[in-house]
Formats: structure tokens, sequence, C-alpha cells
């Protein structure tokens, strides 16, 4: 490895020695794309043409209307493929076929990832296979369904607690033997070194785009960025070019599920303790001997037990402060930014929006609040019928 | 001289390699666990690997994850684990214990009293099988001052600077997998060890002992055969469960299959 993958005591690479020819191989391939100019090219052309970036940067004309704040929204929600993923697996897609991989696999929860992965391979010409717990499968049959219409393959995964964290085991024990051949494609900025440089380079447009957008028609940098953060890709792409900006508050918005005093929600970075999952050293839901928690969120893009380890670093240096969204709360705002502004978000980015309609709420002068939209709400309409209907 | 060192000078001088049996530690229960930890070393395992159970075993096939299931579910603590260790010391005195786990309960515990607690119970060494070499160098440090060895793994594609690592950061055996991939048992067994095995010899690593996917004597004499000082099942015994008759007899088979034939005593002296 040419660097160790550290932000501060995270991140690293833990992973079997079997497995470290594969990172060392990705590492190598990464940094050398990264030098490369039509790498750049070829990328800058799939994300203008195919995936339609640069994505607006939208101000909310009613949401925060009774405050003194100006909340933006940086629209993920309108890239192909519905969410911020579509940004990394496009890179990812052009590294593997760099790498002259024939074959992808990723894990996915509720299934975004699945679907952005198997976008990437039908695009590419690589075979794809998703794992996903049987659960999640279960759940989600819509987005099983687009996976397999783009060609890739489903597998469930039986073992653990068959959802996101025993899907990710499930892609890393195939990824042991199948590397020769195969792509591993993590989906967010946590994993071994390479995965969390890696996945916040290619997610950093977000935040370069959005950080330009925001000068050109305010003039001045913003008061406050929020993103919600699961294992933590949205955040770190939008955080990324704003972090030497010290009059920037940098804010990552959790799942707080039903509630930070319970078991049930997705809060690493607030009630997580020190360890190693998935690769890396970072703040992990566990017990006192080590054994990992389920977590909860009503979004299943939140509902990890772990954390990118720059978050985790970023937390401990202070220069992003952390707070925690409930399922209520996040359904609330989900429903506000579809009344006041026609605008469905994801369930995930729901959480941001909360957070930012609290903060304005607080403002008690001219505030200007830059919330990552990473993605839009289809996907959630069966479960936000469901629940919509319960409360009533 | 370590027990380790102790056994493969042993099994030299009787012209044998050595057989390594894993279980589960609490395995479906702690009582139960305790029985066929002792009914294997009493049907002649030469060095017994035990694993402590963790949520999230990357490294291991569905065999091994489902026994760390069953003993989860049945709530065995790491506190157990040990006691566990410490009832197979006290019953067997000589035979080399190791421990396989993953390094998350090394960091909940604290390394440092993971290592010291695993010593204090009677462990000899410690293979953390998410920690590769590139992490490994405080963890050595950590298995120094407890008085473990770290043993650590080696593959048929793990490249000749890694292999010196090992060996400047192992002790004990080097655990050297049969095959790419998780742990479990496979009808054929690849043996493409030569360079390996020559590899670890020249770098002075601690003798090798073949892992993942050895489920039957005829394995287990092709592993010592290909040149390993010993040869390590699991998924095989595991697969077992609970009857503890069908484990003897299996692990007698196995230890009788490591009997090495009269020209292959010469190329053992290498490692032993």
């Amino acid at each position: 490895m040419k660097h160790d993958g550290r932000f501060g005591r995270y991140g690293g690479c833990y992973v079997p020695e079997i497995l470290v020819p594969a990172l060392e191989q990705l590492e190598a391939a990464f940094l050398e794309a990264e030098a490369d100019p039509r790498f750049a090219a070829e990328l800058e052309q799939l994300l203008t043409t195919y995936a339609g970036r640069p994505t607006p940067l939208t101000l909310c004309r009613n949401l925060a209307a009774d405050t003194p704040a100006r909340i933006y929204l940086k629209r993920e929600d309108l890239l192909h493929g519905g969410a911020h993923k579509t940004n990394q697996v496009l890179a990812q897609g052009l590294l593997a076929r760099r790498m002259g991989k024939r074959r992808v696999i990723a894990e996915t929860g509720a299934g975004q990832h699945g679907v952005a992965t198997a976008l990437a391979g039908a695009l590419f010409g690589l075979e794809t296979e998703i794992y996903m717990g049987a659960d999640d499968v279960a759940r989600q049959q819509l987005n099983v369904f687009r996976m397999e219409l783009m060609g890739a393959k489903v597998i469930p995964v039986t073992g653990g607690g068959r959802t996101l964290k025993d899907a990710v085991n499930e892609a890393l024990r195939d990824w042991t033997a199948s590397f020769p051949e195969t792509h591993y494609l993590l989906g967010t900025a946590a994993g071994p070194h390479p995965f969390p440089t890696m996945v916040r380079q290619f997610q950093r447009v977000i935040g370069r785009e959005a950080r330009a957008q925001v000068l050109e028609v305010e003039g001045r940098l913003p008061d406050a960025v929020v993103a919600c953060v699961g294992g933590g890709s949205n955040a770190i792409g939008m955080f990324a070019d704003f972090i030497p900006d010290q009059s920037v508050a940098l804010i990552g918005v959790e799942a707080a599920g039903k509630g930070l005093n319970g078991h049930e929600h997705g809060a690493t970075i607030l009630k997580g303790s020190h360890g190693i999952l998935h690769g890396t050293e970072t703040l992990v839901l566990q017990d006192s001997d080590g054994q990992v928690s389920d977590s909860w969120s009503i979004s299943a893009g939140l509902d990890y037990p772990a954390v990118g380890p720059e978050h985790a670093h970023l937390k401990d240096s202070g220069r992003a402060t952390y707070v925690g969204v409930e399922d209520d709360d996040a359904l609330a705002a989900f429903q506000a930014l579809a009344r006041s502004e026609g605008i469905i978000p994801a369930f995930e980015s729901a959480h941001a929006i909360a957070h930012a309609l609290n903060l304005a709420r607080q403002a008690t002068e001219e505030t200007i609040i830059v919330v990552n939209l990473s993605g839009r709400g289809d996907k959630d309409m069966a479960q936000a019928v469901k629940l919509l209907k319960d409360a009533a | 001289m370590s027990r380790y060192e102790q056994m493969f000078q042993r099994l030299k001088q009787r012209n044998e390699g050595a057989f390594g049996a894993f279980l589960m530690l609490g395995d479906p229960d702690v009582e139960t666990s305790a029985r066929l930890l002792d009914t294997v070393v009493e049907a002649g395992a030469d060095m017994i690997e035990v694993g402590i159970p963790f949520s999230d075993p990357v490294a291991d096939g569905p065999v091994i994850q489902a026994a760390a299931d069953r003993a989860l579910s049945s709530g065995v603590r790491v506190d157990d684990c040990f006691g566990l260790i410490a009832g197979l010391r006290r019953n067997h005195p000589a035979v080399p214990i190791g421990i396989l786990t993953y390094a998350n309960l090394l960091a909940a515990r604290g390394r440092d009293k993971f290592m010291a607690d695993a010593a204090a119970a009677g462990a000899d060494s410690i293979l953390v099988a998410d920690v590769p070499s590139i992490e490994a160098e405080p963890y050595a440090a950590t298995a120094r001052t407890a008085g473990l060895d770290l043993v650590m793994i080696a593959a048929p594609n793990t490249p000749e600077p890694v292999i010196r690592r090992i060996a400047a950061l192992s002790s004990g055996y080097t655990y050297c997998v049969a095959r790419a991939g998780v742990t479990g048992t496979r009808d054929a067994l690849s043996l493409d060890h030569d360079r390996l095995f020559a590899l670890i010899r020249d770098a002075g690593a601690p003798p090798p002992v073949l892992g993942f996917g050895i489920s039957t004597p005829e394995q287990v004499a092709q592993g010592l055969a290909s040149g390993a000082a010993g040869v390590i099942a699991g998924s095989a015994l595991v697969k077992l469960g609970l009857d503890a008759g069908a484990l003897r007899d299996l692990v007698s088979a196995m230890k009788r299959a490591t009997a090495l034939p009269v020209e292959q005593r010469e190329q053992h002296g290498h490692f032993a």
C-alpha cells in the first residue's frame, strides 16, 4: 500500500491477509486513474451526459419562509438513478474496467446501491451480482426487480441478521475468493482502505458544485451544510470541499430511530464506541464484548451499525458535529418538503431536512443553510403509505 | 521452549506431522463445548485451535459462521471462552492452544487486556483473522508482552515481502491457507504450496500449518506430503455438531494419517 488510509486514529485496512493484494491493486488503480486526465475526462463526460450533472441548487421558497433562514437543497435526487450513489458507481465501474475485471459484486440494504451498481454493470458490460439480506429482499421486491431488469443477479443472504451488515460480510467473503476477476463495488465511504478515500474523492463533486453554486447566488459561503449520515458517502461528498472553510458549520444527521435512549437507532457516531468492522477502525454500535448490534431506522440507507472512518475523525477533531433525528421527525420533514416545495425526498435525506428546519427555526438572523438532498423518495412510497396510514 | 516448539520436536522424533483440531468455543453451549474440547484432545489432536465467536466473521464460511451464531445465541460471552480455555489447560497441560478470532473483540476489551487474559487462561497463541501483516505490528508487540505467539496467515498468493514481515512479527506456526476464500470444506484440495513453503523456509518464518478445506484423513496425508509441518481441520469437525462419538472417530482417523512415509521424513527436518 502507498498510503495507510488513516484518518486520525480511525481507518486502516483490517481484512484477511488473502484480500490485501486485491486492495493493493485497487489502490494502485485508483491513484493511477486520479493522475490520468483521460480517466477524469471519461468520468466527466458520463456524469454530464449520462447522469445529469451538474445538479441544481434549489432555494426553498416556502419551507422556511417564516424564519430568517434560507434553505438551499443540493439536488442529488435529480441525478440519474435517483440518488448520489450514481456518482461513485460510474467512477468505480470505470476503475473495474481499467483493472480488467469482468464481474462486479456489491452489497445493498434497501436496494439503492444495488440498483446503482446494476446500472453501472449494464453500462460497462460487467457481470453483476448483488448481495442483499433475505429480509430486505422480501421487503424491497420492487428494487429487486429493478436490479434484475438491468441484468443483475440478486443473492439473498440468510446468515446473521439477514440485513445490510450481513450483506457486506457476504460480499467480502465472495471477494476473498473471486478478486482476480471481480471488483467489489462497495457502496459507501466505509470499509477497508482505499474505499473511504476513494469514495470521498468520487463523491466530492457534490460539495464542489454546491460551494460554487451558493457563492454564485449568495455571494458568500453558507453558515451551515447539512447531510444525513449512514455509512457517510453523501455527507463526506458534501463536506469535503467545505472542510477548509472554518466559518461553515458541517453537520451530519444520524438516524435516531425510535430514540437515542433505547437500542433501536442507527446513531453510530452519537452512541457507538471504538471498534473495527468491515475492514475499518471506526465507531461501532456494539455490546461490551464487541459483538455488533443490529441498528434500526425507518430509512434503510441509515440503518448501519458502523460509519465511515473520516466521519469518526471529523467528530473527534471537532470540525464536524453530528446530531440525531428520530423516525417521526424525519417522516414529518418528508411530508413538509413534499407539501411546501413539491419535492419528495428519500427518507434518508428527510433526516437532513428535519435538522435544517430546526436550525432555521432557531435562527435569529439571516442564515444560509445548504442541505444535501441525497436522494428522491420514490423508493419509499410503499413504506410511506403504510406509515402514514398507521399514523392517521 | 514454547508448547508449539515442544510439539514439533516431539512429533519429529516420532516421524509424524501435527494434527490441529478447530472448535468454536461455546458451540452450542458452554458445557457441551468443554466436553467436546476434551474429546478432541483425547482422540489424538496434537494442537487445539479455538474460535472465540464474533457476530460478523468475514473470514469464515457457512459452517463456522453457524457455529459462532449458535454460541452467541446461547449467550456465550468472551469471559466464558477464557473460562473454557482455562478448563482445557487444566485437563491438558502440554497441548498447544491457539485462539482464532476477530479484531473487534480485542478492540472492545482492550488489546492489552484481551491478550493478557488469553495468556492467563492458558492460551499459547492468537490469530486475528482480520489483521493482515500491514496492521499487525501493534498486535505483535502486545502479544510479546503478554507472552503469546502471534500467528499470521499466508496464502499461495502472498508476496515475498509479506512473508518476510510475517517472519519478523509472528511465532508459533504460520497458518497457511490451502486455497483462496473463506473457511470450509471442499472436495478437491489445491496444493500449489511449493513456492509458499520455500518462501517461508527461506524467510525463517514459523513452520507452515495448512488449514482451510481439510476434511478427510486423505487430505491430511496430502497436506503433509505437500510439505506442511501440520494440518488443521475445522469445518469438517464442527459439522459433526454434538456427535462426540463421530468427532472422536474422525479426529483419530485424521491423526493416524499424520504418520510420515519414510521418503518424506528428511524433508520435514526443515521445519521441525
